[in-house]
């Protein structure tokens, strides 16, 4: 095996004062990790990295089309050589490491190279598993891991014609599609019962061996292989080549080529070699250190956490992250754990899998089977929550049950449909579009940013993304209402291969901390903080002062939680909610003036008529929640046309109560059951100046015609002959959701108190940016009813906490001090004359 | 020698937070102050879509546009990554707690009309 190093020009190790890192391993997992190291600290190793591979890292991934002849090695390459250049990294490929001397703290390998190391990474993934079989030191008798293998079969389909496949798990199946694909006559030994049988159940592995064996491969399930026996010449004289597989049952079947892939075993035999412990894999805590010896790192296939050794993509990346930011010194990050799932990179199969789907005791499963049309899915349901997800013949739900099985959210609402896909619950990309394989290049999937599939599919394959956040960043798609992510995470599964999609089981608020909102609020809460300073403290904050995503969360969180306490923090609000006011594509802001239920007066629309006229504002329009948006308004003249129209603030601008929508009502309307006006009014005045984790809006109508829509509102109250029926959790946004039926009430007075008690419920547990929509979807109607309809205490408790919250809240735009708008922000702080500039 | 304009106090400027220098017949210049009091300028114009810069949140030693979320850092205006574009960078002096800014810079500087260099 060739064996070369990249000289490093100017980097002397001996003068260097840098920490040193060697990385034992030149995978995907390793490289990952010192790619993370790299942009978190790029100055502060001197990296060198051993490959036992003579080639760059490149992706294990899609060696299965490079063998079915869809890409080349060229295109899988990762880092090409003159990545590892420009970062300085010294590169050993064609070496394998022997030893390590831990004392020392020195790596030695095979040819004597040594390095010295602070700190090492060892990243030596997994090897196949060789069946103990006589005869597997024959020629002609491989495994499917690595370049090398991959090469040997296509060179051996060009010269031979009888293949054996060894195992018929994931890998032996793109392996013999690959070879049989490539036109060598491919049967499959399998052990098992079925095929895939971790992956799949009993159904599902019976139809997929029934449609590989429509593309001409064989099967023989159960059989257990004894030997390898050599091929025999004319002469009768036995080669070193393979040349039949003998059976238990003392058949045979002619191989001139067998492939093992019969499983994998994390490769431990430098680390047990060098006394560090090993269980399933080299035993690491959440930060990736080797329980042995804290200098030691180990992430992938080779590294076991909380017992378990993962083989695909996803958490070796997340690992990788954690591990890095430990290297980098930050101290901070953990890594949990990840749900997987599983797809099948044989071109025109299609099937998917993910978490316990297998089903259990205390498990339910809607299934559906037509063995006919190659149609069959399976879900596993556990305490109303998807847990498992089993699909064959058509996947394009895959992505989305993988969601709801990670996001673990309650289904009891869409349960009657779920077997039917996320298209049939409305949650659709533009244009209806739910089959994202369906769909041209030129189709567009991201309406916000104007992104098309072949933009998406063109970044996912050059630029090597894996996750959903690296496609949102590179290519913005997703990025900003976020209603195209089943799409995006569809193509990210067609065109990465499957094994993209595991992700961490929790999700972190944003770059800044590895803690989600939940963990987050909850420390506000328990520990009392007041300020975003002290949070950011407490929960070590990677970064000084956060970022724009998660400093207005926090400050919301801590607002919300500890109201006449906590401190408002006007730099850490989105520029809207700290000039009051909605800031528009050219710098200029819109003014939104509060119209009690949509009611106005000759007077008031007399002094916003003089407002327009006095600072010229251009443009005058009637909003879709019933009040009047006067737009084009220069920053400097906002408090003045606040004042001029004196009308309160329409917190149009706000994550708050924005509009009640009403109707006309009993008081004119011929078909009016209940004065809507009259409550929506009174509806807006209690709750007016609510801050919410996102904009709330409600509705009242005075019938059952519903006039006010209220059925896509967050609150939407509709009145009847005999009271009130109030509706939660709709939404006319992005996704048109209808609300749900909460409960019917007699009096006003009632409406308030429920409203009220729903509205605090979600600013006290829905997350920043979360709708009501959302939240309930994530917490389940029935906690809500729980929380508002069966504990009346409760329910009368959240609504004085909400009374108590509001009680005294300035308007922003008249009570200056207290709102704390500072002034300053509307004029210049300098005025540059053209004197002065010119 | 370098002809100082004085443009305010660093109490006049918000920590984590910005104010905007008018320049007749120019775009302004937005003073962006960081929390360990740090004082950068930029124009005040984001190289997405023209957005002001002195309206978005300031963190570490980047600024958010308001418009569209693009990150620009506040030592060089250059956008940070995946993201490219830049925005003119102006010369600061901070002496005590008077802020000033090059004059000459000010004059010449980014004069012309906006062009987006988004595609």
């Amino acid at each position: 095996m060739d064996t070369k190093t990249i000289p490093v020009p100017g980097i002397d190790a001996t003068a260097s004062p840098r920490l040193k890192l060697v990385v034992i391993g030149n995978g995907m997992a390793g490289i990952r990790a010192v790619e993370e190291l790299l942009t978190l600290a790029p100055d502060l190793y001197d990296i060198t990295v051993f490959g036992a591979e003579p080639h760059p890292n490149y992706n294990r991934i899609l060696l299965s089309p490079v063998l079915s002849g869809e890409q080349t090695i060229e295109q899988i390459i990762l880092n090409p050589l003159s990545w590892y250049e420009d970062h300085g990294i010294r590169l050993h490929l064609g070496r394998t490491v022997v030893d390590v001397n831990r004392r020392q703290r020195v790596v030695i390998a095979d040819d004597g190279t040594r390095e010295p190391y602070d700190r090492l990474l060892i990243a030596t993934g997994s090897n196949p598993f060789i069946l103990p079989v006589p005869g597997k030191e024959l020629q002609g008798v491989i495994t499917y891991r690595d370049i090398h293998d991959t090469n040997a079969m296509i060179d051996a389909a060009t010269r031979y014609r009888h293949a054996v496949v060894i195992g018929g798990g994931l890998l032996g199946l793109e392996a013999a599609n690959g070879l049989a694909v490539r036109g060598m006559q491919v049967t499959v030994v399998h052990i098992a019962p079925w095929l895939m049988e971790r992956q799949l159940d009993v159904t599902a592995g019976t139809l997929l061996q029934h449609s590989l064996e429509a593309r001409g491969l064989k099967f023989l399930i159960g059989a257990q292989t004894e030997a390898l026996l050599p091929a025999v010449g004319v002469d009768g004289v036995a080669s070193s080549r393979v040349g039949s597989v003998r059976f238990k049952d003392g058949s045979l079947i002619p191989a001139d080529l067998v492939v093992m892939a019969a499983g994998i075993r994390p490769n431990t035999l430098l680390a047990e070699k060098i006394g560090l412990y090993c269980s399933r894999g080299i035993v690491v805590n959440d930060t990736l250190q080797t329980i042995t010896d804290p200098r030691i790192y180990s992430v992938g296939e080779c590294a076991a956490h909380r017992g378990i050794a993962y083989g695909l993509v996803a958490p070796l990346f997340e690992q990788g992250k954690v591990c890095a930011t430990h290297l980098a010194q930050f101290g901070i990050g953990r890594y949990l754990g990840s749900q997987t799932s599983t797809k099948l990179k044989v071109t025109g199969i299609d099937l998917f899998s993910a978490g316990n789907f297998t089903g259990g005791p205390d498990c339910e499963e809607i299934v559906m089977s037509d063995p006919c049309g190659g149609v069959y899915k399976k879900l596993v349901i556990k305490d109303d929550r998807l847990v498992g997800a089993c699909v064959y013949g058509d996947t394009v739900d895959g992505s989305w049950y993988f969601k709801l099985v990670r996001d673990g959210r309650k289904i009891g609402d869409i349960r009657d449909k779920l077997m039917f896909g996320e298209s049939n619950i409305g949650d659709v990309g533009h244009q209806g579009h739910s089959k994202a394989a369906a769909m041209l290049d030129s189709d567009e999937v991201c309406g916000c940013n104007g992104v098309t599939k072949g933009a998406i599919c063109k970044a996912i394959k050059e630029k090597g993304l894996f996750t959903l956040d690296e496609v949102r960043k590179q290519t913005k798609a997703s990025a900003s209402c976020g209603s195209c992510t089943g799409l995006v995470e569809q193509l990210l599964m067609f065109t990465a291969g499957g094994d993209y999609s595991a992700a961490p089981k929790r999700k972190a608020m944003c770059g800044c901390t590895e803690h989600g909102h939940q963990a987050v609020r909850d420390a506000i809460v328990e520990q009392h903080l007041l300020t975003v300073d002290e949070v950011y403290r407490t929960l070590d904050w990677r970064t000084p002062n956060g970022c724009a995503s998660c400093r207005p969360a926090v400050n919301y969180y801590l607002i919300s939680s500890w109201p006449k306490e906590a401190m408002d923090d006007p730099q850490s609000r989105y520029i809207n909610e700290r000039s009051h006011a909605n800031i528009q594509k050219d710098g200029t802001y819109s003014v939104i003036p509060r119209m009690w239920g949509g009611e106005t007066t000759s007077s008031e629309l007399r002094r916003i008529a003089d407002a327009v006229d006095k600072f010229k504002i251009p443009t005058v329009k009637v909003t879709g929640g019933q009040r009047i948006d006067l737009l084009g308004v220069k920053k400097e003249d906002l408090p003045a046309v606040w004042k001029e129209i004196g009308m309160p603030s329409g917190h149009a601008y706000a994550k708050a109560l924005r509009t009640v929508k009403t109707c006309v009502g009993s008081e004119w309307c011929r078909f009016g059951t209940q004065d809507s006006t009259q409550m929506g009014k009174d509806l807006e005045r209690a709750m007016w100046r609510m801050y919410a984790p996102h904009k709330v809006k409600f509705a009242v109508s005075g019938c059952p015609r519903n006039c006010a829509e209220a059925g896509i509102k967050d609150v939407g109250i509709i009145g009847v002959d005999s009271g009130w029926e109030m509706y939660v959790a709709g939404n006319g946004g992005i996704k048109t959701e209808v609300a749900h039926f909460f409960v019917k009430l007699k009096t006003a007075d009632e409406v308030l108190e429920y409203t009220g008690a729903f509205c605090q419920l979600y600013r006290e547990e829905g997350w920043y940016l979360e709708r009501t929509v959302h939240y309930v979807n994530r917490v389940g109607l029935d906690h809500v009813k729980r929380k508002i309809l069966d504990d009346a205490e409760g329910r009368k408790a959240l609504w004085a906490r909400l009374q108590f919250s509001l009680d005294g809240e300035p308007d922003p735009w008249f009570d200056f001090e207290k709102a704390q708008v500072d002034l300053r922000q509307f004029q210049p702080v300098a005025m540059l004359t053209t004197r002065e500039t010119a | 020698m370098i002809d100082w304009t004085a443009i305010c106090a660093l109490q006049d400027i918000p920590r984590l937070g910005s104010r905007r220098v008018a320049r007749e017949g120019a775009c302004d210049v937005a003073v962006f102050r960081t929390a360990d009091d740090r004082v950068y300028a930029l124009l005040d114009r984001c190289p997405h879509k023209g957005g002001p810069l002195s309206q978005g949140i300031v963190f570490g030693d980047g600024v958010a546009c308001p418009l569209h979320n693009w990150t620009i850092g506040l030592g060089d205006g250059h956008a940070r990554a995946p993201d490219a574009g830049c925005t003119q960078k102006f010369t600061v002096k901070l002496e005590g707690t008077q802020v000033w800014l090059d004059a000459e810079e000010l004059r010449t500087l980014a004069r012309e009309p906006f062009v987006s260099q988004a595609a």
